[in-house]
């Protein structure tokens, strides 16, 4: 036993080599650039008129759970959907540190736009797959980033949107059936990928398959045999669907390696951009929930002069505050590629998700019995919280990936 | 240099001055105490300050120019984990509030470490509630005559000022009838007396004042703005505690991440959650403690350090927990409980069940989370003020 105590000693103090390594380590800008804040004004601007609360909680109760219009001037007026689009195709050349900014504004508006499968999820796998395709698939690709682009083509990756890049595995579509490409080089999908985000206001379905060799396809949405089933969904601001394929004509744009690359680069920078617009929702709760307990009069005072109340706006802004670290830290780690991107990701997504729930469960509790009314707002945040907190992976899944990234393993 | 207005100094300009001020002092050779006097005279203490009082009027963010040519070349230091409430608290608020001489007389010795300063404001009946504070002030002449007693005074016992909060007109309202002083504590009356604490150790101190005579030229502010100051002084306590940024698994977590690292017996799957969510959280609070520092850098300060020491204390203590929890049947040995007075506070040595009581205060000194709250809520968020009872009624005349 004093053996095993004075081993205990010894680990008191962090190896020197891990202090020398983590001060070496220069940590990037957390902070927003002046041209980052400027976007944020004009994306907010647009949300703040055409994307009201009333508005959005009477759409997930309207045909259209998707607001095409919003989607189209945010993408090609202001452009965000060619943020991380090189500007030789038309895009702004902008970097995740932008793209992380408009996120951070959507979560905060809970808008229904397909922006993370669009302009990230189908843009990254895109972008990927055209580094290493062959000329014609390059072509193809190069070709649908033009038109996200410019906004006139929506896109997403056909994934569940519950997806994560450390545990994704091969893909529920199948290359066939018959043969595998025609004359003229198309190929045929078979098979059914269940909740996926942001399909249906797609114009084109970004879509990994099984295979020898697995390829990553392009699909018409309007295809014959392409079938999107809606999901009433628990959060219908990002209403999902269950998508059929039986014979669908596609265009493939990666093969074998480069498309299993391509879809975890998509999944890796999916659950980064979602976590912005996690930090961005639980900010805006805050905001909200804040103001009215300025306002609410109960025991003749303001009820945010009551310390059970103060003291729990303290510690959610505070978690705020640590998530805004997290979340600009695996922005600007994938902008730079720097290395330690994937624990940045891991962390962001778990730290993030917990904020955005805890944002979701405040805001209602400190709103009292008009928080849980249907034509209060609340309800929306805490569902998009909900349904963001299974996106891309959950922050347990996200902390499993960090112990591998870390060595910290679990018990064997 | 044309890029630069006239008459600032550059990093470069910096370095150079370093360099001729090593050239003139080895630091191989020269004495400690004569080597750090000379450079504060120099300029090269902390630049931010005025000229004359070891500074240049720079910018805060030019000192790790400074700091990092002299700790290149391995110079003596003016040992600033010796005086860190002097460093850290006491010299921005003579520097805001102190007169001409003060500040000459003061400055230098406690930035070289001569005279180690302390802190008296907490009281027994005056914890949360500074404000609240008995200690009397009487004046006398041209001299105060002071009686009391404080409480939870690190450094006490090694201090030779303290920053010193009194009462000095108790019919006012208890904001207002306070002043600041800088007592010397070599002064007669002055009775300093170790306060054990839950670890066994005397960290703190309880100060006894009985018919002090402190001189009029050793008040810090004007007679009745004891509070106003009093606050800036708490205002750098929290920057000061926030503010720093450790390397990855520098803190605590570095301890527990190597236990569970180099000890796979003692791996179970709970812990292993609890471990993940530590390990991720320290390093958010660090990241966050990094953006605060590139913000203050930039010159847009925000409010976000009033939070940091909240995470701060919560993770101590939750970090701390765990370690004693994951060595088990270790956990139940404890180093040494015979009672003795350290310099300063240790956050990150001893043993696991050291810390593991020393964390308890981390919540408590310094503000306590509660208090803090209440700071985030108020000052930061707006939210209304809690109703009062004791604003506006006579000191002498409040319940206790």
């Amino acid at each position: 036993m004093t053996q095993q105590v004075s081993d205990e000693e010894q680990t008191e103090r962090p190896s020197g080599d891990a202090e020398e390594a983590g001060q070496a380590m220069r940590l990037p800008d957390l902070t927003y650039t002046e041209q980052e804040t400027e976007l944020r004004s004009a994306v907010r601007s647009v949300l703040d008129d055409r994307a009201p609360l009333d508005a959005v909680l009477a759409r997930t109760e309207s045909a259209q759970t998707y607001d095409c219009l919003l989607w189209k001037t945010l993408a090609a007026d202001i452009g965000c959907a060619g943020l991380l689009i090189p500007e030789a195709l038309g895009g702004a050349g902008a970097s995740f540190r932008e793209a992380a900014v408009v996120a951070e504004e959507i979560g905060r508006s809970v808008a229904p736009v397909p922006y993370l499968g669009s302009a990230v999820l189908a843009t990254v796998a895109l972008l990927c797959a055209a580094e290493a395709a062959t000329t014609g698939e390059a072509v193809a690709a190069e070709e649908l980033l033009t038109n996200l682009a410019a906004g006139t083509a929506t896109a997403t990756l056909a994934v569940p949107f519950g997806s994560m890049a450390a545990s994704w595995g091969p893909p529920s579509i199948r290359i066939g059936p018959g043969e595998e490409q025609d004359a003229a080089g198309t190929y045929r999908l078979s098979g059914q990928v269940s909740g996926v985000a942001d399909a249906l206001p797609a114009d084109v379905l970004v879509v990994p398959a099984d295979g020898v060799p697995p390829g990553l396809f392009a699909v018409r949405a309007q295809d014959a045999g392409l079938t999107m089933t809606p999901v009433i969904s628990l959060d219908m601001t990002r209403q999902l669907c269950d998508v059929t394929l039986e014979n669908v004509p596609a265009s493939r744009i990666a093969a074998g390696r480069q498309a299993d690359l391509a879809v975890a680069q998509a999944l890796h920078a999916g659950a980064a951009m979602l976590a912005a617009e996690q930090l961005g929702l639980a900010d805006r709760a805050l905001e909200i929930t804040l103001a009215y307990v300025k306002q609410r009069y109960q025991f003749a005072r303001a009820i945010g002069s009551f310390q059970a109340i103060k003291h729990r706006i303290a510690d959610w802004w505070v978690a705020v505050t640590q998530a805004r670290a997290a979340s600009r830290y695996a922005a600007a780690c994938l902008a730079e590629a720097n290395d330690d991107a994937q624990v940045a990701v891991a962390l962001a997504k778990a730290v993030c998700s917990d904020t955005a729930l805890l944002a979701g469960q405040e805001m209602i509790q400190l709103h009292g019995g008009i928080g849980f009314t249907w034509e209060h707002p609340a309800h929306l945040y805490l569902k998009r919280a909900k349904s963001s907190s299974i996106g891309m992976g959950t922050a347990d899944r996200h902390r499993a990936s960090l112990a591998g990234l870390v060595d910290l393993p679990p018990p064997s | 240099m044309n890029e630069h207005p006239a008459g600032s100094v550059t990093e470069a300009g910096l370095r150079a001055q370093v360099r001729e001020f090593l050239a003139a002092h080895d630091p191989a050779t020269a004495d400690r105490q004569e080597f750090v006097r000379a450079r504060f005279d120099a300029g090269l203490a902390w630049v931010h300050y005025p000229p004359g009082l070891g500074g240049q009027g720079l910018s805060r963010t030019l000192q790790r120019v400074v700091d990092a040519e002299f700790a290149a070349v391995g110079a003596p230091t003016n040992r600033p984990e010796r005086n860190g409430i002097g460093l850290g608290m006491a010299a921005p608020t003579v520097l805001v509030y102190g007169t001409d001489e003060q500040k000459r007389r003061w400055l230098r010795p406690l930035w070289t470490g001569e005279e180690i300063w302390c802190q008296l404001f907490s009281e027994p009946g005056a914890g949360s509630d500074l404000a609240n504070l008995a200690t009397r002030a009487v004046r006398d002449g041209d001299r105060w005559v002071v009686s009391g007693q404080k409480v939870w005074t690190s450094s006490a016992h090694i201090a030779s000022r303290a920053m010193l909060v009194t009462r000095t007109d108790p019919e006012q309202p208890k904001h207002k009838g306070l002043t600041y002083f800088g007592l010397d504590m070599k002064a007669p009356g002055v009775e300093v007396r170790p306060l054990r604490q839950a670890t066994g150790e005397a960290e703190f101190n309880e100060v006894f004042l009985t018919d002090v005579v402190v001189p009029d030229g050793d008040r810090i502010g004007a007679v009745g703005q004891g509070w106003a100051v009093a606050t800036a002084t708490l205002m750098n306590e929290r920057v000061a505690l926030g503010a720093f940024t450790l390397p990855r698994e520098g803190g605590m977590i570095g301890v527990s991440a190597s236990t569970w690292r180099q000890r796979p017996e003692l791996r179970t799957p709970g812990l292993h959650d609890r471990l993940l969510r530590l390990w991720a959280a320290a390093e958010v609070s660090r990241l966050a403690g990094e953006r605060l520092r590139q913000q203050l850098a930039a010159g847009q300060p925000g409010p976000e350090g009033s939070g940091a020491k909240l995470v701060f204390a919560r993770l101590n203590q939750e970090t701390a927990d765990f370690q004693v929890e994951l060595i088990g049947s270790e956990g139940l040995r404890y180093g040494d409980w015979t009672m003795h007075r350290p310099d300063g506070a240790d956050y990150y040595g001893r043993d696991a069940g050291y810390r593991f009581l020393r964390s308890k205060a981390n919540s408590i000194e310094g503000g306590t989370s509660e208090i803090l709250r209440n700071i985030v809520a108020e000052r930061v968020l707006g939210l209304p003020p809690e109703i009062r009872l004791d604003k506006d009624k006579p000191w002498k005349d409040l319940p206790r």
